[in-house]
Formats: structure tokens, sequence, C-alpha cells
């Protein structure tokens, strides 16, 4: 086909000038669309076509405008706008006559109208309001074309807001008889759950019904939902493997009408979709993985045909077989086929089979051994993309003694790139390695000088933090570190006395920073040397202001002799009337330490190490402060997000339908109380507060990030050494040292097969790319440990609890007399994300370059304490929403360890995380009146070992109150950790993710673990009064409604109805007046939801509000299944 | 699917469908980066590039580029194909597509992708199905143009009836149409229109 398409086109570009062609003769001689195409391809210059566009537009403009023009001429003028905007130019006063098109026009003008709208707006365009109603009338046409628009429609852009509007709708369509209706309608489904997935919640299980639809079309559809779904949470769809898999050998097998073949291949594109929702399946999980062998098998013999869409399933296949749980057998067919990409002469497939081999090689580094002369011709592939792809796979096999040649090739292509994605990519990664892997000082002090002005300004912040942190925390004996750092000061020295305006501003600011610390190493250097050649980058042209303070910062340090403070005297002078405020700052820090000596040594002391310093994060030595201001009147500070809520609010669109009685009267509230006293408490908070015992996860804090940035970045440059400790000696490298290499080189020499002398420059660099590669085949390649031997130091820190969000009163003090304190506050440490990744770098990202906040951590264990009143009743937790409990005799001896202070409290069943073969995780949680407590049970039945536990959730505050980080189990025992949670964002159900890393008989290992717990564990009862109730009512802007089923009682349906909901939920009921029923709750302590109960035609209309966004969806979704349950 | 965009190999964007929103600004950006980067490839050169943290995927048919962009877990080869048999649909459709085809009737080449296509995701990979759903649409302009006197009586009766709608095709520009459809008072199917259009 493809042959037959490209011969007709390439005929044709002589046709252009030549209008007798039938086809386009016919089109383009009497429409005005073709005058403007033809008149534009007859143009020459851009300034002519411009003229032209913008005659043809103030033509369609004032058309548009006229009142005599019919729909049908309005479809053509649409058609032609949009042709305008596709050349660039502007036509945004037709957005509303395509909306106008697609409400007011019969079917076909229609079709032009919402097409028009599809390619002028975007989703969050203010104008899709106005589609809304058409959108919802075509739905309920009796026009299939029309809804089949709609739907159209619908799939591409549609404003989030009003998705309650027309969900109902849409729902119903999934029963339609028609299948492109049904498919239409699943993927506006689709849409919809990915841009508001709460909304759709409620209807996963017609999601299922989707998947069993009879005609393939629909059920494909219903694969992209399926696929998104398991990406967020495998776990949950573990059931549908098996359904995945019966469907997937249908269709290998050719059970498919002939339709969906595609150049004979039964539906690729489903198979593709089966595929990779298996591999997620199947990923770390070997039960299911073996439900899907046999398919794999399957799939893997069928695709031998040699045509590109063979190849895209058997690559797709490739990479499940190497995700999910490996079998030999399997491997082995995918090894070979992975070989068959590779070698192919054409160059997709080449490109393919180098990224399978990155993909696959930390399993199977053999695989790259057996392509080494491949890769090394992709090296030097005429093709960029070829060459970056086998940097990419260079980099995952990199070790300690290919390092060097690999680096090389790195920054050759670094050289060479222009384009500033691959820069600041590449970049990072030879970073990463030569801080991994450095053979010696000079090695990596050039390469890091490489990265740098290489990567240039656009490189991540995270590459000269990490250096300097490196530089400054060391890494091996002292000597060692002495050296480096002389010889980055040597180095640094020489480049400023070049031409240092080439280098970029972040390099300039690591120059800065070494040679205001280490200066001093080197002995023949006199510092007046050091700060004239700084003082040179202060008058250089290109410098910004940021590079400017870093240089003043790093002046400051340097003014301790006499002549040095007459030269730094002079800039601090000209800079102390700066109109930047933060340089303005660094110059009068400059011009006082340099005049006071004492003070100087005191704050900077030289080349010596500062005490550690504690910070007090929570800023509440500013507590008094705060509390004057607001008994002087001042409005209480309110969290960003919720500045910016209140301000949505005020903007908001109303969209409840005229006419609606509020089910409070609006009488007993005036407009002046319309902010309800829970509604305030929860914005005014002080950090007053911030004792409470979970004051990091509560709104009644001050928000503190928005505080912190105002201190400029480079506060923390200021301070000096963090203390000196002796760091672990590195790990050597796992095999053998650079200078065996000779030995590597021989083993390799016969791995290539027969090539002539030519080739001998080829093979030297495979063995010097693959050595070491072969011999430790069985080692995971990524070396984790090595890393680790560099940054042993910061773990050891830890081993002294380094938590700092602690009491308050007692840091305080200490903060607020440092003269510099706004340099603790480091912005450059790692967020915490990053630590489930590098769990043994997460203590370390807590502290600042000088080690303030090494300090001891003083967290009382008293708030927990007092809180141990007996369980209410309606705080009973029913067993349904936990997951089953197989061990019940275990569950008995872990409730023995349970907390004392939480024994009075209902706890979940205990359910087992992780184990293996000496150790046993256990978790269940604790409900208590005004927190939620995770606690997690060690079983330890080998010996002793040390253990460190996180655990995250996205959605979730998690508090560990009153443990180290590292703590040591004993052997056959039980330890017991607590958690408190708070909740960050409602969901329907959160998930916990942890990892634990335990040391035992000097092997270090991990697990990971996972758990869940339902929204309603966070719910609470809030006892409100009906007067109350109706004045927070008006205040919350949040809400949702739905008709839930009422229960089948005689009389009193509602009350009954009600008593479950509140047993099941722990609701209040506020009181019951006729039909109607007022219920109150609230998250934990301060986020309160109302509903509205109402019976209606024998169901139950539910209207739930809340001034949290989400928390009435979430919580609509468990009172459905509250009484479907029932 | 992230967007799609035909150029021709002048840089002359032909078509363009966004599948995740962006300001205006910024599609001009990337179009233009783009068109830059592909047309500055060799033909014997990889189809699949690395652009920002994007692959892009495209294919030259005669003197125009089709280029898509899709995310790094997704399938290259897949993406090619999705390509190939869009240009096999516009194909089919407009028998013998060339550019001209596209640039004279690029909504028609719009109502394709959408039918093909829907929010990024492949909807329909069955050509029969993408086809019949296009020329049911098609078939009612065709209707209305040729009867437009008719026009008013056709409109209340689409709206208020289901349409059945039969198709048939004569090689190339030959079309028979007919068009029945149920009354509502009777059950047999009554063809109350059989018009032949030739051109």
């Amino acid at each position: 086909m493809s042959d037959v398409v490209e011969k007709t086109l390439t005929a044709l570009p002589s046709l252009l000038s030549l209008d007798s062609q039938p086809g386009s003769a016919k089109l383009s001689s009497n429409s005005k669309l073709g005058n403007l195409i033809r008149g534009i391809t007859e143009l020459t210059s851009k300034h002519e076509e411009e003229k032209l566009i913008q005659h043809e537009l103030s033509s369609i403009k004032e058309q548009v405008s006229s009142p005599n023009t019919t729909m049908r001429q309005m479809r053509e003028l649409m058609v032609r706008a949009v042709y305008c905007e596709m050349l660039g130019y502007e036509a945004s006063f037709s957005y509303i006559h395509a909306i106008k098109l697609a409400q007011q026009g019969n079917v076909l003008e229609k079709r032009v109208g919402y097409l028009a709208v599809s390619l002028f707006l975007n989703e969050n365009h203010e104008l899709l309001l106005l589609l809304v109603n058409t959108v919802l009338k075509d739905l309920q046409s009796t026009n299939l074309i029309e809804v089949c628009m709609a739907l159209t429609v619908v799939c591409q852009i549609f404003p989030k807001d009003m998705i309650p509007a027309i969900l109902p709708i849409v729902e119903e369509k999934l029963n339609h008889p028609k299948e492109i209706i049904r498919r239409k309608a699943v993927l506006a489904l689709h849409k919809f759950y990915l841009i508001a997935p709460n909304q759709v919640q409620h209807i996963h299980n017609k999601f299922r019904k989707a998947l069993c639809d009879k005609d393939p079309g629909v059920m494909t559809a219903s694969l992209h939902i399926y696929l998104q779904l398991i990406q967020e949470n495998a776990e949950a769809y573990k059931d549908l493997t098996a359904s995945f898999v019966t469907i997937l050998k249908q269709v290998v097998g050719g059970k498919l009408p002939m339709d969906f073949n595609y150049h004979s291949v039964p539906a690729p594109w489903l198979q593709i979709q089966l595929l990779r929702i298996l591999s997620l399946l199947g990923k770390n999980d070997q039960r299911t993985s073996e439900v899907m062998y046999e398919v794999l098998d399957e799939s893997l013999r069928r695709a031998e045909m040699n045509h590109n869409i063979t190849y895209a399933i058997l690559y797709e296949c490739v990479k499940c077989v190497y995700t999910i749980h490996p079998k030999s057998e399997l491997l082995e067919k995918a090894a070979t086929c992975i070989g068959n990409f590779v070698l192919s002469p054409k160059i997709n497939l080449k490109y393919l089979g180098l990224k399978a081999l990155t993909y696959v090689v930390q399993q199977d580094p053999k695989l790259a051994l057996q392509h080494q002369m491949t890769i090394i011709e992709c090296l030097d592939h005429s093709d960029v993309i070829i060459k970056r792809e086998t940097l990419e796979l260079l980099f995952r096999i990199t070790n300690a003694q290919n390092v060097t040649v690999i680096v090389e090739k790195m920054l050759d292509f670094l050289r060479l790139s222009k384009d500033d994605h691959t820069t600041v990519d590449l970049a990072g990664k030879v970073a990463e390695l030569a801080e991994k892997y450095a053979p010696d000082n000079e090695w990596f002090i050039q390469t890091m000088n490489a990265v740098f002005s290489l990567g240039g300004d656009m490189m991540q912040p995270e590459i000269p933090n990490g250096f300097l942190k490196l530089l400054s925390e060391g890494f091996d004996s002292e000597e060692e570190d002495r050296k480096l750092r002389l010889f980055a000061v040597n180095s640094y020295i020489s480049l400023l006395q070049g031409d240092p305006s080439k280098l970029p501003q972040r390099f300039l600011q690591v120059i800065c920073w070494v040679l205001g610390e280490y200066s001093y190493l080197k002995d023949d250097l006199d510092p007046v040397v050091v700060l004239r050649l700084l003082a040179q980058l202060l008058d250089m042209k290109g410098s910004s202001s940021d590079t400017k303070s870093w240089v003043l910062v790093a002046m400051t340090k340097l003014c301790w002799s006499e002549t040095a403070v007459s030269v730094a005297q002079q800039v601090a002078e000209t800079y102390s009337s700066s109109f930047d405020t933060t340089l303005r700052q660094r110059a009068q820090e400059l011009q006082h330490l340099s005049r006071d000596s004492q003070l100087h040594s005191r704050v900077l002391p030289p080349g010596g190490s500062l005490e550690p310093v504690e910070v007090d994060s929570s800023l509440s030595f500013l507590d008094g402060f705060v509390s004057e201001a607001l008994s002087a009147g001042a409005a209480p500070y309110k969290p960003l997000h919720q500045r910016q809520e209140e301000l949505s609010r005020s903007k908001a669109l109303s969209l409840e339908p005229y006419g609606l009685s509020l089910p409070i009267s609006t009488s007993s509230c005036s407009i002046t109380d319309r902010q309800s006293p829970t509604l305030l408490s929860t914005s005014s908070g002080l950090s007053g507060d911030s004792t409470d015992f979970s004051h990091r996860g509560s709104s009644t804090t001050l928000k503190l990030d928005g505080v912190r940035r105002v201190w400029g970045r480079e506060g923390y440059l200021a301070q000096k050494e963090p203390v000196e400790e002796v760091a672990q000696v590195e790990i050597p490298s796992p095999l053998r040292s650079p200078g065996q290499q000779g030995d590597a080189d021989s083993c390799h020499s016969r791995t290539p097969t027969a090539n002539p002398e030519g080739d001998r420059e080829k093979q030297q660099l495979a063995s010097s790319l693959f050595g070491g590669l072969s011999s430790q085949s069985s080692v995971c390649l990524m070396e984790k440990s090595e890393r680790f031997g560099r940054k042993a130091k910061g773990q050891r820190a830890s081993s002294t609890p380094n938590e700092q969000r602690s009491d308050p009163s007692v840091s305080s003090s200490s903060a607020v007399d440092n003269l510099l304190c706004n340099n603790l506050l480091e912005e450059n440490s790692e967020p915490i994300d990053s630590s489930t990744k590098q769990t043994f770098q997460h203590p370390q990202s807590l502290r600042v370059p000088n080690g303030a906040c090494d300090a001891e951590a003083i967290i009382s264990d008293d708030d927990t304490k007092g809180r141990n009143r007996p369980v209410s009743p309606e705080e009973h937790v029913e067993g349904d929403d936990f997951p089953p409990c197989e061990d019940k005799s275990k569950d008995l001896s872990l409730t023995a360890h349970l907390p004392a202070e939480l024994s009075g409290f209902s706890h979940s069943e205990i359910i087992p995380l992780c184990s293996n073969r000496s150790l046993d995780l256990s978790a269940c949680h604790v409900q208590t009146d005004n927190t939620v407590v995770l606690v997690v049970f060690v079983t330890n039945s080998s010996e002793d070992a040390n253990l460190q536990i996180q655990v995250l959730s996205e959605e979730l505050e998690v508090c560990c109150p009153c443990e180290s980080p590292v703590e040591e189990v004993r052997g056959h025992s039980v330890s017991v950790r607590q958690y408190s949670l708070t909740v960050k964002r409602p969901l329907v159900h959160f998930e916990l993710v942890g990892r634990l890393s335990y040391s035992a008989a000097g092997t270090l290992q991990s697990m990971q673990f996972s758990y869940k717990l339902p929204l309603t564990s966070f719910i609470r009862p809030l006892t409100v009064s009906t007067e109350e109730y109706g004045s927070m009512w008006l205040a919350f802007s949040h809400d949702t409604k739905q008709n839930l089923t009422l229960m089948k009682e005689e009389q009193e349906p509602l009350s009954a109805t009600l008593n479950a909901l509140k047993k099941k939920l722990s609701l209040h009921v506020v009181e019951i007046i006729g039909v109607e029923g007022l219920v109150a709750c609230s998250l934990l302590q301060d986020q309160p939801c109302l509903m509205h109960c109402r019976v209606h035609a024998g169901r139950l209309a539910v209207w739930l509000r809340s001034p949290v966004a989400d928390l009435p969806d979430c919580l609509l979704y468990h009172c459905q299944r509250a009484l479907q349950e029932h | 699917m992230q967007f799609m965009l035909l150029f021709s190999r002048q840089g002359k964007l032909r078509l363009q469908k966004w599948y995740v929103p962006l300001s205006d600004k910024e599609k001009k950006k990337i179009t233009r980066e783009l068109v830059q980067t592909v047309l500055a490839r060799k033909p014997k050169m990889c189809s699949f590039l690395e652009w920002r943290d994007l692959k892009i995927v495209y294919k030259r048919y005669a003197s125009l580029y089709f280029c898509c962009a899709i995310e790094d877990q997704d399938n290259e080869l897949i993406t090619l194909e999705i390509i190939h048999r869009y240009v096999e649909l516009l194909d089919k459709y407009f028998g013998s597509v060339c550019e001209l085809d596209i640039i004279f009737n690029f909504e028609k080449a719009y109502f394709i992708l959408d039918e093909f296509l829907l929010g990024g995701e492949a909807q329909e990979t069955s050509k029969k199905n993408v086809l019949k759903a296009i020329e049911q649409a098609d078939l009612l302009q065709e209707i209305f143009e040729r009867a437009s006197f008719q026009h008013l009586l056709w409109d209340s009766i689409i709206t208020h009836h289901d349409i059945h709608v039969t198709f048939l095709r004569i090689p190339k520009k030959q079309r028979l149409l007919a068009a029945s459809w149920r009354k509502s008072d009777s059950h047999k199917n009554a063809l109350l229109l059989c018009s032949s259009l030739a051109s």
C-alpha cells in the first residue's frame, strides 16, 4: 500500500502550479478556501503572505459578525479561519462563532463547528463553558451522528469542573446498542479519569463491563483505562490477570474478526496494550508472572514475519519478559530477539535493539558483551540518535575500569551537542559517573571542570551542589581530602588567570566557593591574589548578580589579612549601594566582618570547624511577634493554597441551577458570618501550636515554605566547613585495579569474531569499554556499594537522630542569636522524595554543609500520653475495609506488642507486609481521637540486626515521633514503631509505601512494602448544633451530590440508613427533620464535611459540602459502598 | 501520544493535532523547532528522535512529513504504524491521496484523524470501521448538498428517526448512495430516496 501512496505522492509537487489536475481543480476553483490557498502558494515572500492573511482575516471577521451570514456560510468561514490559525495567524475573534456554529448548525455545520472548537481552544479556555450545554443537548439527541460528535469533542477538550454535568449521560451511553457510541463513551471516561480521577471512582465496575464487551473495539478502548489504573496501583487489579491473558491468547490465536488485522497481523495495537498491562501486573510478582509465561512464549513464537508491526510486538514482548519475574527459557528467547534487533541492517530496529539492551543490561550484562562490536560501531554512527542511545547503554555498564573511556566518549559527544535537553541530561550522567568511579583526584576535578564548562547554566543545580558537598565532606582520609581540595584550588586559580569570561555562571559560583573555603590550603598563595582574581569577576560584564553575591561571600571568608582588608573594603564600598538587596546585604556583611577581625574569626574561623548550630525550622521564636500583631488586628496568615482557593472561589461560577432550595434557610446567618468559627480556626493557626504532636501535618501551623524562599539561595555559603570527620575508607573497586587492565585485554581479545588487523583499534576500544564486565556478570552493574562507600559518612552521622523538626522552645534561643541565621536554611537540600531511592543519603539531605542540622533532636514522648481515653462505640471500625487476616494467632501475639498508650483504641487487623527468612513485618493502624497511628511490628526471628524503616506517602503526612532512623533489633524479639498519619489531600484510599533496610551479620539488605488504608480511618464524628451546621454549610465551597439507595426498612427508612452510615463511617447525626437528615463529620480534627440527606422518590438524595477539595467526593464513595454492603 | 504534526518539505504546516493542553506560543515554538530538526535529517537516518523529554517518531511520505510525539515508555514502532495506518486511511478515503487533497480538504483529514485517534489513543484500528463512520457523515453532506430544496424536511426527519444509511462504493469518485429510514408507524423499510451521484 505504502508503495502506491509513495509513487502517487512523488508525482505531485509539480502539480502545484497546474490547476488542470482534475481532483484539485474541482476543489480549488470554486471555493474561497481554494482561492486563498492558491493565493498563498503563488506568493514569494513571508511579508506578502502576512499581508494576504491579514486581509483575509479582516474579511472573515467582517462576515462572521454580520447578521446576514447563514450557518452554511459560517461553516465555510470557520474552515478558512482554521486554516489561517494553522499558518500561525491568530483568529481569536472566530472562537465564539465556532461555538455558535456547533450550537446552532445542522449536523454538518455542527461537525465543522466542533472541529473548529477542538482546534482553536485548549482545555483551560474560558469559552469552553459555553460549549457545555451544546454537548449536553447533543449527547441526548436521537441522531447517532450528533451523539458521536459530542462524544468526540468531549474526549478532546472538556472543562474539568463541568464533568459532573454530563457524567451520568456518558455513563448511560456505555449501554448503548451501537458499539461506536459505547467505544467513544469509554474513551470519554478515560479522558475524565485522566483529568479528574475522583469523579469516576464510583464507576469502576462499569469499566469491567466494558472490558467484557462483545465488541473488540469497545474492549480495546477499555484497556486504555486499565493501563492507567494499573500503572497507578497494580495490586488492585491482579485478579484480572487471567482475563488479560485469555484475551491475548485469543488475539494471538487469530480469533478476532479479520477487520482488526493489520497487514495480516491480528490486532497489533491490542496486543501491545495487553503486553504493557501484563508487564505491569507481573512486575516483582512470581505468581502472577507464571500465569502469563505461556502466552508470552506464544507471542514470541508467532511474531516471526518480517514486518515492522511484528517487530513492534516483539519489542514489547521482550520488554515484558524482562520486566516480569524471570523465566530462563523466555529470557533466552528474548535475548535472541534483542540480538536480531541489534544486528538488523534497518536503522530503526538497531535503535530499538540498543534501547532494549539498555533496558536489560542491568539484569543480563553478558548480552552487552555479545554485541560489543556492534556497540562500538554504533558509537561512531553517523546518526546522532544512535550515538546518543549507545552512550546511554554505556552509561549503564560503566564500572571503575572503563569509566575513563566512557566518560571521555560522553564528553566528546557533549562538546558537539547543540540540544539543551541532551546536554543537561548527559552532563548529569557524567557527573554521576565521575562521582561514583573516579580513579583519582586529578581526573575527578578535571572531569568535573569539563562538566561545568560544557553543561553551562542549564545544568541541574544538584550537580554543583553535590560536588561542593563532596568536597566539603570528603570521602577518604583527611590527607586525601586535602589533596583533592588543593588540586581543585590550583586548577581554579589557573582557570581564573586565563579567560574566566567564557565560563558559565554556575561554574564561576563553584569556583568562588572553593576558593573562599580552601585557598588557605595552598601555602604560597597570598589571599590578596585570590581577592584580586575574584574582584575581576565582579567587573566582568556577563556576571549575574547571583554570581556576584557568591563572589562577595567568598571574599568575606578571605579577608583576614591587612592588605586583604583594604581590597575588600573597596569592593564592599562599591556594592553597599547596589540596587540588588542580596548584593547589598552581602556587601554589608563583608564590610562589617572585615573591619572586626574578632567577630570575623568567631563567625568564620579560618580552616576550622563550627559547632553544629540548631535550626528552628518552625520559626517559633517569632510566636510572640505574631500574636502581638494578631492582637493588634492583623489578618491571620493563610497558607498559599488557601489564599488561591479563596481567590478562585470568589471567581468560580455557581453551577447550581436556579430555584433549588438550600437545605438550611439563609435567614439564620448574614453575610458577615459566612466565615464560620470552624473555618477561621483552621486558617488562623499560630506556630505556637507547633508543639502539638502532629504539628507538621496539621494545617494549624504557619506555613513556612513561602517564608524561607525570601532569604537568598546562597545563604549557606557564608558558613564554614562541617565538622571534620574521618570518613570511611572508600571501598575499592570490586574487581581489578586499572593496573591490571592488561588481564582484561587478554581475556577479551578472543571474544570478537575473526576480524583482520584493520579492526584492531576497535577491539582495543572494546576491551577498554567492556573491561570488567565479563568477570562480574553476575554482579549488579550499577554498583550501589561504591556510591555507598563515598557517602558512607552521611549514614554514620545519622546514627545520632537528626530529625530536626523538634521542640521549638529548646532550639529557638540558639537560632535567634546567631548572626547569620538565614544562612542556615538550606534551599538546596535534596527533596525528601528522593529518599525512597537513596535511602542512605536521606539523612544527609537534612544536613547543611556546615553540619548545622546534626544536632541532637529532642523529641519528647509526652504528647503521646494523656490521649488515653476510652473509645466510643461509633469509632469502632468495621473489619471489612481491611484485607482478611490469614494468621489469627500471629495477630493475637502481635496485638500484645501494641504500645500501651494505644491499647485503648480500636485498631485494624494486623496484616503481614513483607517478610524474609529472618524478618517479618506486619502493620495495623490505630484510630485515636485526633490522629491515626500506623503501627509497624518487626519480628526478628534470627540474630540482632540494625534496621531502618522509611514510610512515605504522597497524600499523607507521615511523622515518626519518637525513633531514630536506625535502630537495633535484638534477635528473636519484636520491635514496634509508630507513625502518626495526617491527610494532605483526601483520597478514597491512601497508600503508604515503605522501605526497610537492615544490616545483619555484615550484609545489607532491603525490602519494600506497601500498606493501604481507607479514608474512613481518618473520619471522626463532628458534634455541632443545627445552627452551627447552618452557618458552616454556607461557608463551604466544595460539594457533590448523588442519589443513594435507601435501606428497605418498613418504618423510618431514613433514620435506619443514617444509623447504618453512622455505624460504618463514624459520622455524627445532627438532626433528623421529617424527610431530611443533617449529618456532620470531620477529617481528623480540623477539616469538616457536612452531609445533607433527603428522601426523594424512594432514593436518598445526598449533598455533601466541605472546605476541602475532593473530600465530599471521596466520602460519597464510602457512603455508597457502606450502603451497598448493607 | 502528545501531538501530531503534518508538514511539507518546505516546512509548511499542513495539519496539527494537540492532545496535551499547551499555549499557542508554546505550540508555535515546538512546531518551529521540530520542523527544523526533522527537515535537517537525512533520508537514511533513524525515524526516531529524542527531543526534550519526548520521543519524536516521524516518517516521510512523498513531500509530506508525518510527525508524532510520544512519551518515553510508548512503543516507537507501533507509532510508526499508526502514521502508516493514517496514510492508508487517507489514501482509501481520497482515492490515491496526495498533498493537495490534504491541503484543500484539511478538515476532512481532521475528521478521519478524529475517528482513528481520540484523545491521543488509537480509537479504532479497523480500517473499515473508521471509514464507515466518516462516510456516514459524508453521505449526509452530499445528500444535503444535492437535495438542498429538501433541506428543512431532511433536517427534521434526521433528528427524529434512527436513520439507516447504506453506502456503496464503485471505483473512484463514482458513488451510489442510498438512504433509508424506518418509518415510525410502519415496520417496513421504506426507501424514500435513492440518489445516484456521479462525477
